[in-house]
């Protein structure tokens, strides 16, 4: 096995990881930092983010109100001295991005231009048109390239943590190309990683957001933290499940029933204005929405196609000037993949799996439970989401503590002292684990097959809402599949490239995560944001205004324990949308 | 009634087991709103697991997927099966070596991409104190269609000069210069001047305009050499007007 030496590894070069790492370069450049994908960097998920990131920016808006809009989107999970720190410190993120270049969406007299989001008091969306994680994604992959001690590996998938005496000081990985193991020995690891949309079977995910990293900290002991609240985005594209962003509806699109009527109003959210109206109807939070689409389906008001029920979203009245000029990838995939022209005509969408709230516990420092162990991005839980994120915040979540992580791992990386020799025989565990997979027989468990069962199972089970009879029913589904991993079948025995073993170890990943999501959610006896109990109907915060904290558990389900959220200066309250919120 | 099927007929290389490429065909459905790579998850979680490929978003913008489809670059999750044939042939981008199946080694792409200086060179570093840079919409249209390159290098694929010249730096990596020389936040020209205009930059093209047709976003790569042929031009003669240029 070869060995390569860094003072930083960061797992995973999409915006958090890009972010980090020049942070940490620009911290001191001395360390040396190690960017360690499992694609090249601007294929990471980042650059399918479509509308935008939130921060203040306009003299009408205030920290105050991005912070209340954020602690009442979370439906008060988020911890408080969290988004504190995440809304003072994102407006100097977003200008970093402007002063390296990002191409934001300007006003006339050449001001950044900012558009509304769903839950927001005030519009505060900086956008990049429609293609904003794009266009992040690629300013910060290239600025990258300026600093000298930045350096990569690209299309090396990691696969365990090195721990000793609870610190991190590296990882394994497999360099795709040749199928060989190598062991980064490392004075700090960041995992930066992304979620982990892919354990459901229609998400706006791309395919290689399997929760790789969080599974590898998982396993490593630390908690995956609030992994229930999975959030449903309110327009995915029918059958492919491609995102059409929230910036659809700031820009003013409706959500029609098949009788064309707006019927957002029946659920708290009205009026309906023929303006867009700040925290109303279309734009009310994400969580909202989709739960008013599944009552709208229950009530038989939703349209029937081969791909599930959808509704209509309806931008025909914006024009085909704005669209083309704020919205033309919408334009583009709708098009393209259901044959219907935003300009004139009425355009499907359904709820898709979008994003996890959830993912490896955090302080808000970026910090985990493992010494010299960091987390940022939507593989982190710090958390500023809580039961339910707002549009446009994780883009900035990923830059302010992608960050974080980056100075703190410099800092922590002056202090360390070199491993014993206990990581060596990890790493070589390691690499005989990978080796095992692919040296699995031809005939077996079919990872494709294992893949759907899971999936289609995690959509039954823990969509929008959920029941103690269908999260069992999933659960039972995860403990089959665990055991059916043991039996997996290798078809490809090739070490060049090999997407059968690739796969194979994502497939690893997804169901160790899933099962924190199901277990996590057949603990959780209420409902609050994105995690909706039929059988348990009010938030209960004297039992559940708490972190839930999956620990791994190798031969049985994951233990849940719980841990207090902070709050500073927002106490709970009714969430009220629509007319009368504040 | 029965569904429609078709034959995708998929190049194969897997260096160690196999001496040259080689075709296999498989026999896939054809749902109308599938595209090419709708069929190739298909090949490779019904019929062949050994199959390779790369892609992630399914949405034209993480630029994964490029290949040659019935002879011409494309973005696999763009290419319709509907607007094909009964047979279509699924090949790897052509002028890069094939690592396997319908994966090319894309290290000369990223050196070229990265030996342009692809980002902004201001004029002097501003404190994020002082905010923002102006940039009004006009400023802006001067470079966006040359920012929205996804990486996916069809017009390398497309560009005969970088079959016939592998040095050729390339249409993508010059257009990405192209988009920084043009923001009015950048005055980085000359930093980026010694590859973009050198023998390997921008003279190499022979303007086929081949990198520009294939573009699945509109970057128009071709477009922007021509500009920079132009302003080059102009300084290599300015700067032998009596007091003009800086050469």
């Amino acid at each position: 096995m070869d060995t390569v030496t860094t003072d930083i590894a960061v797992v995973g070069a999409g915006g958090a990881g890009l972010r980090a790492a020049i942070a940490a370069a620009e911290a001191d450049p001395a360390v040396s930092v190690l960017l360690v994908s499992k694609v090249y960097p601007m294929r990471s998920h980042t650059c399918a983010a479509e509308g935008g990131a939130a921060a203040v920016a306009k003299s009408d808006d205030s920290l105050e109100y991005h912070f209340n809009d954020t602690v009442t989107g979370a439906d008060w999970l988020a911890d408080q001295d969290a988004v504190e720190l995440f809304v003072n410190e994102i407006p100097r993120e977003l200008t970093l991005l402007e002063h390296w270049g990002c191409p934001w969406s300007r006003e006339d007299a050449g001001e950044v231009a900012v558009r509304p989001f769903g839950g927001m008091k005030i519009k505060r969306t900086w956008y990049a048109a429609d293609k904003t994680g794009f266009h992040m994604l690629h300013t910060l992959f290239q600025t990258s390239l300026k600093y000298p001690s930045i350096k990569r590996l690209d299309e090396h998938f990691c696969v365990d943590l090195l721990v000793d005496d609870g610190r991190c000081h590296g990882l394994t990985a497999m360099e795709v190309r040749t199928g060989r193991m190598k062991m980064i020995k490392a004075k700090a690891v960041i995992i930066a990683s992304g979620g982990a949309g892919r354990i459901f079977a229609f998400t706006t995910n791309g395919a290689i957001k399997t929760g790789d990293g969080m599974a590898m900290a998982y396993r490593a002991g630390v908690p995956l933290k609030d992994m229930e609240f999975v959030q449903y985005h309110p327009t995915g594209l029918p059958g492919s499940g491609i995102l059409l962003t929230e910036g659809c509806r700031g820009e003013g699109g409706y959500l029609l029933n098949k009788d064309n009527y707006r019927y957002l109003q029946d659920y708290n959210l009205g009026p309906a204005e023929d303006k867009p109206r700040l925290k109303a109807m279309e734009l009310g939070p994400r969580d909202r929405l989709s739960q008013a689409f599944y009552h709208e389906s229950q009530k038989g008001r939703t349209v029937e196609t081969k791909w599930g029920d959808v509704v209509y979203l309806d931008m025909r009245h914006l024009g085909e000037k704005l669209i083309d000029e704020r919205l033309p990838l919408v334009r583009d995939l709708a098009r393209s993949y259901v044959n219907a022209d935003p300009v004139t005509d009425l355009v499907p969408v359904r709820p898709v799996v979008h994003y996890m709230m959830g993912g490896i516990h955090t302080d808000i420092n970026a910090a985990t439970t493992i010494d010299g162990l960091y987390a940022a991005g939507e593989c982190a839980c710090v958390t500023i989401n809580g039961a339910n994120r707002l549009g446009s915040n994780s883009l900035g979540e990923l830059l302010v503590f992608g960050a974080r992580a980056g100075r703190f791992a410099v800092e922590h990386v002056k202090s360390v002292k070199a491993p014993g020799d206990i990581i060596e025989k990890q790493a070589a565990d390691s690499e005989g684990r990978v080796k095992a997979l692919f040296r699995r027989p031809k005939s077996g468990e079919r990872v494709a097959a294992m893949r759907n069962a899971l999936t289609l199972s995690m959509e039954d089970g823990c969509g929008i809402y959920r029941t103690e009879e269908t999260i069992r029913s999933t659960c039972n589904t995860i403990t089959d599949l665990r055991a059916r991993f043991q039996d997996l079948a290798l078809e490809d025995h090739s070490n060049v490239f090999n997407t059968d073993l690739y796969q194979a170890l994502e497939l690893g990943c997804m169901i160790e995560v899933a099962h924190t999501v199901a277990q996590s959610a057949l603990e959780r006896k209420e409902s609050r944001g994105a995690h909706q109990r039929l059988d348990y109907e009010a938030r209960d915060d004297a039992t559940y205004l708490k972190h839930s904290m999956a620990y791994y558990n190798p031969n049985g389900d994951p233990r849940i324990d719980y841990a207090d959220v902070v709050i500073t200066k927002s106490q709970p309250a009714a969430r009220v949308y629509g007319g009368s919120a504040a | 009634m029965t569904e429609r099927k078709i034959e995708l007929e998929v190049l194969r290389y897997r260096p160690e087991q196999d001496a040259e490429p080689w075709f296999q065909t498989y026999t896939v459905p054809c749902p109308e709103e599938w595209v090419v790579l709708d069929a190739l998850n298909y090949v490779k979680d019904e019929i062949d697991r050994t199959l390779s490929y790369r892609w992630s978003c399914h949405m034209f913008v993480c630029g994964s997927c490029g290949m040659v489809i019935d002879g011409e670059p494309k973005l696999a999750c763009k290419a319709f099966l509907r607007d094909y044939g009964d047979k279509i042939r699924v090949e790897p981008l052509a002028n890069f070596p094939i690592e396997r199946d319908l994966v090319i080694v894309m290290d000369d792409f990223m050196e070229k991409l990265e030996s342009v200086k692809p980002y902004l060179i201001p004029k002097e570093e501003k404190s994020l104190d002082e905010g923002s840079y102006l940039q009004t919409p006009a400023q802006l249209k001067a470079y966006k269609q040359y920012s929205m390159c996804i990486n996916c290098m069809l017009c390398y694929s497309a560009c005969p000069q970088y079959g016939l010249a592998p040095e050729f730096i390339g249409p993508a990596a010059l257009a990405l210069a192209h988009r920084y020389n043009m923001d009015s936040r950048d005055v980085g020209r000359k930093a980026r001047e010694d590859t973009v205009a050198s023998h390997e930059g921008i003279w190499e093209c022979s303007f086929v305009g081949a990198c520009s047709e294939v573009c699945p976003k509109s970057v128009d790569p071709a477009g922007a050499i021509q500009q920079v042929k132009f302003s080059s031009a102009i300084d290599y003669f300015t700067s032998w007007l009596p007091g003009g240029g800086s050469r």
